[in-house]
């Protein structure tokens, strides 16, 4: 072959292989985040918009406690998590809990309100620049695989990733907790009069939820800059990975997340202003294709 | 004399999950049916599929004669086949004679028009206001339904399908959740439909249904088990089967 | 017929015109001539009260969920904009044009999304106005991008009327537009058509069952609201004699959703005290912070949810409830 075609297929797959791996990494952040959403959407019912606010309370969680209090990072990143889940827990009970099975354009108001108190509250104590991250230096460099050099942050995101994925998919589908939520989000009125504790349910299905999206604004920073705008400017992103995947269910939003985070890659690498464009024009696609979803049930 | 009803071996299964096998039904016009099975026998999945709620996967479905299968929920209704609902599904903030008003209006096909003329209005206002005289719901007529009892609301239900002038009415278990000292009532009003509105009422309630019906198809699992006359009904074993049986082993 | 026709006279009377109507007009008039200098801010206020009545005709009365008007709004804005930058500025045209170009997207963007409901629905809005803002964004050449749109050289109302520096104009214009917008909107909200609108808002499933074609008279009130949209746009532009990216962005149909709710939803009415409230009162507190500014309001909205519901309009109709028994 001749070897000008065999370099361009070289860099082909070159190409290819890096919007895999970055595309995946960035998907690994999307899911975490959108997964807690979709599964209180599909069993509350709720519509809350503020969800993208818990992921950047632990990116600003993350950066505070290493900076100011000089807590190392893996320290640092589960207590970030439990304050989120904490203040989640307060949340749930003060608010949400009054509009649950309430008027939709109810939650929407409440869930926007909240977004405009973390903008400002956001702004107010960090200011407007956005958060920098430092990852301690075993999970910062490169990692050399095959012939390739990738930076090992990413890989640790990635692996971080389908780490808590398969947990997740394993918890719902052996343990007690996920059969009550499986119960729960397919008929919420046949598993409370089979006397599951559906009040409880939502409570911890909520703060799973939020130390999800905890974690994947944490990690996710790189992608996703934790800025006092966080929750609005994020907005459509979230509600796309978990529409597009189908509200309730947990495999959806991962195939939405890679869709959404590979081709946004690819277009960074190829025509970077476009790649918002076509993710919005796919999201229409796919939903007039199949409105529910495409794992949502029908 | 054509049936107000008919379907021919109607069939509807969810993937693997039969809900309706081969039920060949005929509601006779001005008829008094009673619709009766077990849980989960497929009753209320049978109204769906014959309003449009629910498509086939077999069978047709005929109102008058003529062939429906094919036609949207609203067509239907258009033509005269009006449901109610086992859980009131009324215009919850809007005053009693609205609801039915909005009814009317859609049966006159005014319900699109932008521009309101004010003598059609009037029309339509006073059939509703009539039309809630005869069913004793007239001092109710300017109240929110939510307002009303639960009672009164189911009540309400059938009054708004009574103002599309159905020839076939298929109220789908008017007395659930209503407390016994309410049920007289709507018992009443269903007694006094017009005879030229063929009906079938499914319900759970035994005593109802000997009550209102002159004929009753049993359902079970999503086919007709037998169908006849109520005194043959209560008397068929198969039937005490069906219900002694399940009752026995509870 | 029988004869309690009371009770039954003053339901078939809701469509009339009642005194308290002409109170929004009688301000409108008023203000004119007793706040000569703040008739600029004035006619941005008649502007976007009609923003929140197309919000309203299509939120309020059939019930569909939408954080995107700025979509229809921010069309509007650009069609007028573009027109009067490239040497068509006769505004009444403009006017036209916007609402035209504002119900084509509607139209269209009703057709894809109105079969979702719920979260979809409503993410698809926030997109569909995503979609125009990364259009607008670029197709600079057209659009000004993010410098905005500049160059607008709106001509005098029939060749008569010059918008002056003081407002005077621009006011009145609005004025007289949200008047006939306004009549307009009434007539839609008490006719057959808006009452089926309530009646798909209270129960779809209802409706359904009841004949009525609900996704068609969905996508006319999503049309028709697009197309006031489109003309509230078509006003700021027009008046301010520029157009920024912000026309088309989500803190646009955010902040008119707010307004809408703080007067009430629903209600006709809601929207000319909501805006009228927020703009001012964003206008009094525009030299403090917006940080606070965002921070207050978002406190403020949760406040409204759980306990003043109904907005302004709402409080009212309880204390005339409660004040009715006592006497």
């Amino acid at each position: 072959m001749p070897r000008g075609i065999l370099r361009v297929m070289s860099d082909l797959l070159s190409a290819a292989i890096s919007i895999a791996f970055h595309g995946l990494a960035y998907a690994m952040v999307l899911y975490l985040i959108s997964v807690g959403l979709s599964v209180t959407m599909g069993l509350m019912g709720f519509v809350n918009l503020a969800h993208g606010a818990f992921a950047m309370a632990g990116g600003y969680a993350l950066t505070t406690l290493m900076s100011h209090l000089q807590l190392p990072f893996w320290l640092a990143l589960p207590a970030a998590i439990i304050i989120v889940v904490l203040a989640s827990l307060v949340l749930e009970r003060l608010l949400y809990r009054r509009l649950y099975g309430g008027d939709e354009l109810d939650q929407v108001l409440m869930t926007m309100g909240l977004i405009f108190m973390t903008v400002g509250a956001a702004t107010y104590f960090w200011g407007p620049v956005a958060q920098p991250i430092h990852p301690p230096d075993i999970i910062n460099g490169q990692i050399h695989i095959g012939s390739r050099d990738f930076p090992t942050y990413r890989s640790f995101l990635i692996v971080c990733g389908v780490v808590l994925v398969t947990a997740l998919w394993l918890a719902l589908e052996r343990t007690r907790f996920g059969a009550q939520v499986r119960a729960a989000v397919d008929n919420l009125r046949m598993a409370q009069s089979v006397g599951i504790n559906t009040s409880r349910l939502f409570a911890l299905t909520f703060a799973l939820g939020s130390a999800l999206a905890a974690l994947g604004g944490a990690l996710g920073a790189d992608f996703l800059p934790i800025v006092p705008g966080y929750a609005l400017g994020n907005l459509v992103l979230f509600l796309i990975v978990v529409a597009v995947g189908g509200l309730g269910s947990i495999r959806g939003p991962f195939v939405a997340a890679l869709l959404i985070g590979i081709s946004l890659t690819a277009f960074s690498y190829i025509a970077p202003e476009l790649g918002a464009f076509f993710i919005y024009a796919l999201t229409m696609a796919i939903l007039l294709w199949k409105p529910r979803g495409l794992f949502g049930r029908s | 004399m054509s049936a107000g009803l008919e379907t021919q071996n109607l069939c509807k299964s969810f993937g693997a999950l039969p809900v309706a096998t081969d039920i060949n039904f005929r509601l006779e016009a001005g008829a008094r049916h009673a619709l009766i099975g077990p849980n989960g026998a497929g009753k209320t999945s049978f109204v769906n599929l014959v309003t449009g709620v629910l498509k086939p996967s077999a069978g047709r479905i005929l109102l008058d004669g003529q062939d429906i299968t094919h036609l949207s929920a609203a067509a239907r209704v258009k033509r005269g086949l009006v449901r109610t609902f086992q859980i009131s599904a009324l215009f919850r903030r809007l005053p009693l004679i609205e609801n039915v008003t909005l009814a009317i209006a859609e049966r006159e096909s005014l319900g699109g028009n932008l521009f309101r003329r004010a003598d059609r209005y009037r029309k339509i206002t006073e059939e509703a206001y009539a039309l809630l005289e005869t069913l004793g719901l007239a001092p109710d007529a300017l109240r929110p339904v939510n307002e009303l009892a639960y009672g009164r609301q189911r009540l309400a239900d059938i009054a708004v399908s009574l103002g599309l002038k159905p020839k076939v009415l298929l109220l789908d278990e008017p007395a659930a959740g209503v407390p016994s000292g309410e049920t007289g009532a709507i018992v009443d009003m269903i007694e006094r439909l017009p005879a030229d509105i063929a009906f079938l009422i499914i319900e759970h309630d035994m005593d109802l249904v000997f009550r209102l019906a002159d004929r009753i198809t049993v359902l079970v699992q999503g086919s007709i088990l037998v169908e006849g006359a109520p005194r043959e009904i209560a008397a068929d074993p198969q039937v005490r089967q069906v219900y002694l049986g399940e009752r026995r082993a509870q | 017929m029988a004869a309690p026709d009371k009770p039954l006279d003053a339901f078939g009377r809701r469509h009339r015109f009642s005194a308290f109507e002409a109170l929004p007009w009688l301000i409108t008039v008023g203000a004119y001539f007793v706040f000569p200098d703040y008739l600029a801010l004035g006619a941005q206020i008649l502007a976007t009260i009609l923003f929140a009545l197309s919000l309203d005709l299509v939120l309020g009365y059939a019930g569909i969920v939408t954080l995107g008007q700025a979509a229809f709004f921010g069309t509007g804005a650009y069609t007028a904009g573009i027109l009067a930058a490239n040497g068509w500025g006769e505004p009444l045209s403009g006017l036209l044009a916007a609402a035209v170009g504002a119900a084509v997207v509607g139209f269209c963007s009703g057709v894809v999304i109105l079969r979702t409901a719920g979260l979809t629905l409503l993410m698809q809005t926030l997109v569909v106005a995503a979609m125009l803002l990364e259009l607008a964004n670029k197709a600079s050449r057209f659009t000004g991008g993010g410098d905005g749109l500049q160059g607008m050289d709106v001509w005098p109302i029939f060749g008569t009327f010059r918008f002056d520096l003081f407002g005077r104009t621009a006011y009145i214009y609005c004025a007289v537009v949200l008047f006939l917008a306004w009549l307009l909107v009434r007539a839609i909200v008490h006719s057959p058509f808006g009452r089926s609108l309530t009646g798909i808002r209270e129960n779809m499933l209802r409706m359904h069952a009841v004949g009525a074609p609900v996704e068609r008279r969905k996508l006319t009130a999503y049309t028709i609201s697009a197309a006031l949209a489109g003309i509230s746009g078509a006003l700021i532009a027009q008046t301010a004699q520029f157009v920024g990216l912000g026309v088309l962005g989500l803190e646009r149909s955010g902040t008119v959703l707010i307004m809408l709710i703080i007067g009430g939803v629903g209600q006709l009415y809601g929207a000319f005290i909501g805006v009228t409230l927020y703009m001012i009162a964003q206008d009094r507190f525009a030299t403090i912070d917006p940080v606070y500014w965002y921070f207050w309001i978002g406190l403020f909205m949760i406040f409204v949810v759980l306990f003043a519901r109904g907005g302004v309009l709402g409080l009212v109709a309880r204390a005339r409830r409660h004040f009715g028994k006592e006497s």
